[in-house]
């Protein structure tokens, strides 16, 4: 168990140390990096001293160096607009995230896995037709379309809830709801196919031949072996489950890191920009540590590998 | 039903696509103040019009062919650059290969619409660089499925025995290896593109795709927003046509990957 958790850290690391590459990349793309860092209103004849302040005079090499040890510092840079660290600025939005991110992976698991499961145990009910129409048109219908006509309904017509914002319960409720619609179609879908492949497996007869009853059947023999296609699913997901909450929190002007990354890219305030992308590209890696790592709790098989 | 309803679906959007010029009752980007804000089934515009009088029917119409025609021409894109970096990764297995899928790693922890939407604010905005930007995004799906199929089909015994005929890399690659992963990047391509409609719509809806007055059905959801107290129509229909769009794609993907591909799951 050890070896294996210490490779899948130093895979990690790696992964980490790439998406900062990635990041440094990124900011070649448009040819002279001087632009996306410079205040707007700059005179012709400041660029130079610009360029120079930052140190886009040097040798790649040298200014990739500078970029990684800074960013291992957690030093991106200055926010062009507030004037303020920019990894500090992402981190103070952090929590917000979190917050909406959580709410709608708790609506997943509360909703999306009971039904995946139901509807795989009573397979060709109504429930299981419901559900199959539900998961499909959950997969294609967009967030952003799906949030405004639930402001249409709820804020607009029947004054329930605030249409955006942020300091109650009420506020949290349609955010979280859009968040986890698209996550929630696919893991029921998925969680309905590996609880059925399970079901079909022999151990599943062997339990019931043996006398066991359906709930200890499904409770302890299935759900246990078909979690393990879910919690990947889950893990891989978890990057588009943060590119949504960009659009949601956009929506209902929820004070988050998405919200931030949209005015920031806007405002073409990069700094901030490299500080979030970063952020979030190693908060996606951790939760795939994360799953990783569960993996071997689940199936103790994967330690041995 | 999946399929009929995919097939159906899609056709209509297509159609939509390509016959709008002939559909569209309006100039798309025609104003008429007089007219603004009229609610759907008004006469002579059944959908309604918009904050500066401008058919509604006219620029979903329009939208559908902005939206398919970024959607084809990023798969198409991607399919072609993706199927091929993963061919070549599945079959040569040195280190140029490892490197590849490693990049594919990391690009896969940056979220698809994020990385777009920062490429697309870097380089510049404009209909050639979201096809550019959301392709950049999008073609390491490709590679990884490609690549994982072509692992296993080289290894079958008619590769392998037209490898000990003596048949060259290329011709062995594109004769026997490539038809028999092409199922693959064609169930592939097709959940992709409903994903890269929905991405572009959601790109110009925050304002980093394609600009107004161009119909686009995200940056029409963009400025329905102003709108929605009293004109619910400018966000139902651009909206229920994107969702209608992705849902018979999504179909017929689904109904493509059980008729050609069973095992595959994306």
């Amino acid at each position: 168990m050890r070896a294996y958790v210490l490779s899948r850290v130093v895979q990690t690391a790696l992964v980490v140390f790439l998406s900062l590459t990635a990041v440094f990349a990124m900011m070649r793309l448009s040819g002279d990096p001087v632009l996306l860092f410079m205040p707007m209103d700059i005179q012709a004849k400041d660029v130079n001293e610009f360029r120079e302040r930052l140190g886009f005079n040097d040798p790649l090499p040298v200014q990739y160096w500078h970029f990684v040890t800074g960013a291992l510092r957690g030093d991106f840079g200055e926010s062009l607009r507030y004037k303020q660290d920019a990894l500090g600025l992402v981190l103070e939005r952090l929590p917000a995230t979190l917050l909406l991110a959580g709410a709608s992976l708790l609506l997943t698991v509360g909703i999306a896995l009971p039904l995946g499961v139901v509807s795989a145990v009573r397979r060709n009910s109504l429930l299981d037709h419901v559900g199959t129409v539900a998961t499909v048109l959950g997969q294609a219908t967009p967030g952003f379309w799906l949030g405004l006509m639930l402001i249409f309904l709820f804020s607009v017509k029947l004054r329930w809830l605030p249409t955006g914002g942020t300091g109650s319960v009420a506020h949290l409720v349609m955010p979280a709801i859009v968040l986890a619609a698209f996550f929630s179609a696919r893991i029921a879908r998925l969680t309905r196919s590996a609880v059925l492949d399970v079901l079909g497996e022999e151990y599943i007869l062997t339990a019931r031949a043996k006398g066991l009853g359906e709930g200890r059947v499904v409770g302890k023999h299935t759900l246990r072996n078909s979690a393990i296609p879910i919690v990947t699913l889950a893990g891989l997901e978890a990057g588009q489950l943060l590119g949504g909450a960009v659009i949601t929190e956009t929506i209902f002007a929820w004070p988050g890191l998405g919200r931030l990354t949209v005015q920031a890219l806007l405002n073409r305030d990069f700094p901030v920009v490299l500080a979030a992308v970063f952020l979030i590209s190693v908060m996606y890696t951790l939760t795939n540590l994360l799953v990783d790592l569960l993996y071997g709790w689940l199936d103790p098989r994967v330690r041995l590998r | 039903m999946k399929k009929w309803l995919g097939i159906g679906l899609t056709a209509a959007a297509f159609a939509a696509a390509v016959l709008a010029p002939w559909l569209a009752p309006h100039d798309p980007l025609a104003a008429d103040f007089v007219q603004s804000l009229r609610p759907p089934g008004t006469p002579g515009h059944p959908l309604g019009t918009d904050q500066l009088g401008r058919d509604l029917l006219a620029r979903v119409l329009y939208g559908a062919r902005l939206a398919l025609f970024i959607g084809t021409c990023t798969v198409l894109i991607t399919a072609m650059v993706g199927g091929l970096l993963g061919l070549v990764a599945g079959f040569v297995e040195r280190w140029p290969a490892a490197v590849l899928m490693r990049i594919a790693d990391v690009q896969l922890s940056f979220p698809f619409i994020l990385l777009a939407m920062t490429i697309n604010a870097i380089v510049g905005l404009g209909l050639r660089n979201i096809i550019l930007s959301l392709s950049a995004a999008g073609w390491v799906v490709y590679a990884r499925v490609v690549r994982g199929e072509v692992l296993s089909v080289k290894q079958r015994d008619y590769v392998q025995a037209a490898a000990a005929l003596g048949t060259g890399r290329a011709r062995l690659l594109f004769r026997h290896v490539l038809p028999n992963v092409a199922p693959s990047i064609i169930v592939v391509a097709s959940l992709q593109f409903s994903a890269f409609i929905v991405a572009e719509a959601a790109i110009s809806f925050l304002g980093f795709g394609v600009q107004p007055p161009t119909p686009a059905w995200g940056s029409m959801l963009s400025e329905s927003r102003d709108f929605l107290y009293f004109a619910w129509w400018l966000a139902a229909f651009p909206g229920a046509a994107l969702a209608l769009t992705a849902l018979g794609v999504n179909l017929l993907g689904d109904w493509l990957r059980d008729t050609l591909d069973p095992k595959l799951r994306v």
